[in-house]
């Protein structure tokens, strides 16, 4: 009851941005983490989110040590993910093997450029807020830019949905129905760079892959079909942050853990279930 | 009147691989309603030549015509069966959006068009899935998963069915059951299969193309130990399984 006061205080808008962007944004996440954890691949949306982290402080050492206003931190973040995103898709289209060891090495650099940048910036940078996410910072001209990446991520996934639909489930006979398939393999690895800097503002770098796969893991162990677990993993994405920022305020705890915390319990709780329910019946219901 | 267009017409065709050669002089021709199917050791050439008829491969020497175009072109015209064993066993999508995947090629953004999702379930019918379409690809038997990507085949509306060893991971009626349906649309399409199970082979195929490095034709009829020693390379010790047996006993075109 407190946090539901609190939303309505106008002393705190804060709180309102904070769970307004939570619920705009679990669209795109929905979407996208249902592709990354269907498509298997969670390590590379790991590794853009950890090179994210050279574009902020890219951007950072931009504003701050050489007076380039329009490179911020957010501009920084969302180009590196961009970059890192062609990087890795380039690889695994052209070079087949080795594919691992280019992601794990993009994942470190990403971390280590982004540590020297903060490093070298003037004043204090405090790299815990980028790190482990706080949500409580987004101010209203985020809300509008959150929405716009927002409506990209979502609006280009359900146009193209049967396309990346069937890249993800049979490249091969993609290709053969006459589908570029490299071309939209690449689209889906820019949409989920996209949705990673979304991610970013809200739990933080550590914690992308899991507010990415959760929901839609969660997600996964009801859905009947790709669609069915796009909307599901939508909802669940909704109810773990808003939950999470409710219990982060009411126990005064660092929300983006919280969030985390809340939809691993969920995840397990289902997990759980699942295997009760089973062994009970001896049947087992949906999959992932 | 001029001779029909042979289906796939193989001229001179060499292919290797890292300089290994995989396929050596290559020849054959297949006509239309021609049933081939395509037997051989592991490692013999059998994928590689399906992989060049569909234009995933480019040979290193020769030509390979398909329905008379190269087969990069001729590729929308295929329908292409790979094996069901290679899909994730945990990818969460539908019977019905597989079987759409056949009209990828008439999509250009947003959803399928009602003739699409019409030609879809007219496929699913014709392979006795009709009540399927909801269910999920992972949670179905192998062998509505095979006749679910033969579906997806005949939604494409090829003239050329090729089919990537359909007999593999299924069980006897279910091997029963797709050799009905193979034989009902061999009336209308060319049938191309590959197989490492020779008893399958003789009991439908009017030829049989033996794949170890070379290519050689044999119609059913001639399908002996002989011939299998030779295409094998070597002795081997032959068990017999006939799936069904004649009243007389096993059945007369079985090895000897």
């Amino acid at each position: 009851m407190d946090f539901l006061n609190a939303l309505a205080d106008p002393a705190i808008p804060f709180l309102r941005y904070a769970l307004l962007t939570g619920i705009v944004a679990s669209l795109a996440f929905g979407i996208i983490g249902t592709y990354v954890v269907a498509r298997r691949i969670t390590y590379i949306a790991g590794a853009i989110s950890h090179c994210v982290l050279a574009g902020i402080g890219a951007g950072l050492y931009c504003q701050k040590a050489l007076g380039i206003d329009w490179f911020g931190p957010l501009t920084g973040a969302i180009v590196t993910a961009l970059i890192a995103a062609l990087i890795i898709g380039l690889v695994s289209l052209h070079a087949n093997q080795r594919e691992d060891t280019v992601i794990g090495a993009l994942w470190s650099i990403g971390m280590a450029t982004g540590l020297l940048f903060i490093a070298k910036t003037p004043g204090y940078v405090e790299p815990m807020s980028y790190l482990f996410g706080n949500i409580l910072l987004i101010s209203q001209a985020d809300l509008w830019l959150v929405l716009a990446l927002d409506t990209v991520v979502a609006g280009t996934a359900l146009l193209f949905y049967h396309q990346l639909l069937a890249v993800c489930f049979d490249e091969e006979y993609a290709r053969l129905r006459g589908i570029r398939t490299d071309l939209f393999y690449l689209l889906l690895l820019c949409l989920t760079a996209l949705t990673v800097v979304l991610l970013v503002r809200v739990v933080g770098i550590v914690m992308v892959i899991a507010l990415l796969t959760l929901p839609a893991a969660v997600a996964g162990s009801f859905a009947r079909g790709l669609w069915q677990m796009m909307v599901l993993a939508t909802l669940c994405s909704m109810l773990f942050i808003s939950s999470g920022l409710a219990v982060s305020y009411s126990y005064d705890l660092p929300s983006g853990p919280t969030i985390i915390v809340v939809a691993g319990l969920a995840y397990l709780l289902v997990l759980a279930g699942k295997r009760l329910l089973h062994r009970r019946t001896g049947q087992p219901k949906g999959i992932a | 009147m001029t001779a029909p267009v042979p289906v796939v017409t193989i001229r001179g065709l060499d292919f290797a691989y890292n300089g290994s050669p995989i396929l050596r002089n290559v020849n054959l021709e297949i006509a239309a309603r021609d049933s081939l199917c395509i037997v051989g050791p592991n490692g013999g050439g059998k994928t590689t030549l399906l992989k060049l008829i569909l234009g995933l491969l480019q040979p290193t020497r020769g030509e390979i015509r398909v329905l008379g175009e190269r087969p990069e072109k001729a590729s929308l015209r295929v329908g292409y069966v790979p094996q069901y064993a290679h899909y994730d066993p945990l990818f969460p999508v539908t019977v019905l959006d597989v079987v759409l995947m056949g009209r990828l090629d008439r999509l250009a953004i947003g959803p399928y068009t009602r003739q699409d999702r019409e030609a879809a379930r007219a496929a699913l019918a014709e392979m006795g899935l009709a009540d399927l379409e909801r269910r999920l690809f992972a949670e179905i038997s192998g062998g509505q998963r095979q006749r679910t990507l033969i579906a997806r085949a005949l939604a494409a509306s090829g003239e050329l069915l090729l089919l990537d060893e359909p007999t593999a991971n299924i069980d006897a009626a279910a091997e029963e059951h797709l050799f009905e349906v193979l034989k009902k649309l061999n009336q209308r399409l060319t049938v191309m299969l590959v197989t490492h199970d020779v008893g399958f082979a003789s009991k439908f195929f009017k030829s049989i193309a033996c794949v170890n490095r070379e290519v050689v034709i044999h119609p059913t009829s001639e399908l002996t130990g002989e011939l299998i020693r030779n295409m094998y390379g070597g002795d081997i010790r032959m068990i017999r399984h006939d799936h069904r047996c004649a009243e007389g006993g096993h059945c007369s075109h079985g090895l000897p």
